[in-house]
């Protein structure tokens, strides 16, 4: 990314994102008094919001939402028709940026096509679900007592059963956590209230029965990809009971079509006890990837399933790792050019923005990263304990592959993999360095003494779980 | 309310629940501050196959600690027991001492010297309570059953909204 790339991204101010984004605090505020306590300030703000949507298909829907729930009756689709609204704002927020972006960087993103609709799951659980998160709304953040919050334990654990309902088990699972860490919520100094009403209207959303319903990983894949995959870096998400490491690479296709950007995500069920360089562990049945990640190795794959948004459904027995290759020299040859993919329409979000790029010739002081005369800020809280990079390093480089992210009305970059200098030598440190066991032996002593935290549970799981 | 509060509640991915800190889990698998109290799992030093539940009420600090299968723990009838003990230390070392101090509402002054398990436990003055062991052990068991969940390699967009933990620096 050049400084004049930067420059256009920092400038760019497309019409209408701090309306939407007052219209969604609006509704957000409902959620923290509850449904059930609107008053006229806030029947106010749902009303706006049907007005933003009004000329579009959800308009009626939203409208009649509005006026019942105002006058005290809350049924699943007058909370799906909000959540339906709120989803469209952030969506057209999440549209707006990431052309911004593309914009900015050159960058060509595929069109969107449909898939062939998903054969509907066994659902049965969806309304525990959907009644779940209709209490919640009733009552309001403010109004969630414990009883609420552990009423959800039973449909988590029916939803974590079914391997196609993780999405919405993980989501769940992750807000639950959040309520309990927070209780009691009625005397709470503060509420993340953008960011439950997120999870609350995106679980609603995946809480959904409806044949047109796109869980994208139910979907039937489009097709599917072989050639050569150069990654650039590992993204890892996690939450308390579940950790995802999510790869961005470039594909080189074997039928000599044009390289593409694309993601490939691993996802384990993890307990909160299980952190830092030992997530890796949970991760072990993917070994292929790790070694790619660890040793920095490009990787031949075959026949692996490409989604329609972008995203290789890995499978390790379909792939070998190959001859050493630097992200950085892929970033650097391939990057720009690689054709990027479509965000599927119920992903269109301000947070899914996570675009790879490369920067570099910028001066820092470890928070923010200056090029020409323009500062991007650097999101420190996503350099997770499970990898080497440390704000330090950050401190000290001259070169970086990050992730280009877009949250609380700003651009902030989340670094992946650094050059730096430290003591006078070069280093190239990457977020995968410790995929397969930790390399640093300082590091490596303070883990050994905590001991084997995956191992010692499941231990106590076989001794325990089946008796 | 202040600007940065302002900010902090219109972001998407603020940090709710606080980083656990690693620690040794063989003594005492599992810790948690849930329905009021300090509750979890230790294993018993002589029988493998054995788990003691110990359990501290918020507020009341009334204390308790039996078997799995409810076998009251020899040691609690003379005042807290070793496996309390080590509860209590263990939830310290994982969640902090501030943290827990103020969920069982005790007050911890800088005085303690930023003080330990032992500081804390001395500062309780509950009662022996018998609550029931079974609901906390059912806890553990489906904290346990995570492990053994199947990975997926479908991606699931949502954990955008859940960055890796970063490291208690």
């Amino acid at each position: 990314m050049l400084g004049v790339q930067l420059a256009e991204l920092l400038d760019a101010d497309p019409p209408g994102v701090a309306e939407a984004l007052d219209l969604v605090a609006g509704f957000d505020d409902t959620l923290v008094h509850g449904l059930a306590r609107l008053g006229e300030e806030r029947s106010a703000a749902l009303t706006a919001l049907a007005g933003a949507v009004a000329a579009s298909p959800l308009g009626p829907a939203v409208a009649e939402a509005t006026g019942k729930v105002a006058a005290g009756s809350v049924s699943d689709d007058h909370l799906a028709a909000l959540a339906g609204a709120r989803t469209a704002l952030l969506g057209a927020v999440h549209d707006a940026r990431l052309a911004d972006l593309d914009a900015a960087l050159g960058r060509t993103r595929d069109a969107w096509q449909e898939p062939p609709a998903a054969a509907p799951a066994a659902r049965s659980m969806l309304a525990g679900s959907r009644s779940w998160l209709r209490e919640l709304a009733i009552a309001g953040w403010r109004g969630v007592g414990h009883d609420l919050i552990s009423a959800a334990d039973q449909t988590i654990e029916a939803l974590l059963a079914e391997p196609e309902l993780r999405r919405l088990a993980v989501l769940l699972d992750g807000l639950a956590a959040e309520l309990r860490a927070s209780s009691p919520l009625a005397t709470a100094e503060r509420l993340p209230a953008r960011r439950w009403a997120d999870l609350w209207a995106r679980a609603l959303t995946l809480s959904w029965e409806d044949d047109v319903t796109d869980l994208s990983c139910a979907a039937p894949p489009v097709e599917s990809v072989s050639g050569r995959l150069l990654l650039l870096g590992v993204d890892v998400h996690e939450h308390g009971t579940a950790v995802q490491a999510q790869v961005h690479a470039v594909l080189e296709p074997a039928d000599g079509a044009p390289a593409r950007l694309v993601r490939t995500s691993v996802v384990a069920a993890k307990v909160d006890t299980i952190v830092g360089p030992a997530l890796w562990r949970l991760l072990h049945g993917h070994p292929v990837l790790l070694t790619a990640l660890a040793e920095r190795r490009a990787l031949e794959v075959a026949d692996l399933p490409l989604l329609p948004g972008g995203d290789l459904v890995w499978h390790d027995d379909r792939a070998t790792a190959g001859e050493p290759a630097d992200p950085f020299a892929t970033a650097r040859i391939q990057l720009a050019g690689a054709l990027a993919p479509p965000v599927p329409p119920l992903e269109r979000h301000p947070v899914r923005i996570a675009e790879p790029v490369l920067l570099e010739g910028y001066t820092t002081d470890g928070s923010a990263l200056e090029l020409d005369g323009r500062t991007l800020p650097v999101d420190l809280d996503r350099l997770p304990a499970c990898g080497p990079l440390t704000p330090a390093l950050v401190a000290a480089s001259s070169a970086c592959i990050s992730l280009l992210r877009w949250d609380g009305g700003r651009w902030m970059v989340q670094p992946l993999a650094v050059q730096a200098t430290v003591k006078r030598k070069p280093v190239e440190v990457h977020g995968g360095d410790w995929a397969l066991g930790i390399t640093d032996p300082k590091v490596a002593k303070a883990e050994a003494r905590a001991g084997d935290a995956v191992a010692v549970l499941r231990e106590r799981a076989g001794r325990l779980l089946r008796k | 309310m202040n600007a940065d509060t302002a900010a902090w509640e219109q972001c998407s991915t603020v940090r709710v629940i606080p980083p656990v800190r690693p620690r040794k889990l063989a003594k005492v698998p599992f810790v948690e501050l849930a329905e009021g109290r300090l509750q979890g799992v230790v294993s018993s030093g002589s029988d493998i196959a054995r788990v003691y539940v110990s359990s501290i009420a918020a507020r009341t600090h009334d204390y308790s600690c039996s078997t799995n299968n409810n076998r009251p723990c020899g040691g609690v009838s003379g005042g807290p027991c070793k496996h309390l003990c080590a509860l209590v230390d263990e939830a310290v070392l994982q969640y902090g001492i501030d943290r827990v101090a103020r969920y069982l509402h005790v007050e911890v002054g800088p005085e303690s010297g930023g003080g330990g398990g032992a500081d804390l436990m001395s500062r309780l003055s509950g009662s022996r309570e018998s609550a029931s062991a079974a609901v906390v052990f059912s806890r553990f068991l489906r904290h346990l059953a995570y492990l053994e969940l199947p990975d997926t390699t479908a991606p699931v967009p949502e954990l955008h909204w859940f960055p890796a933990t970063e490291a208690v620096r």
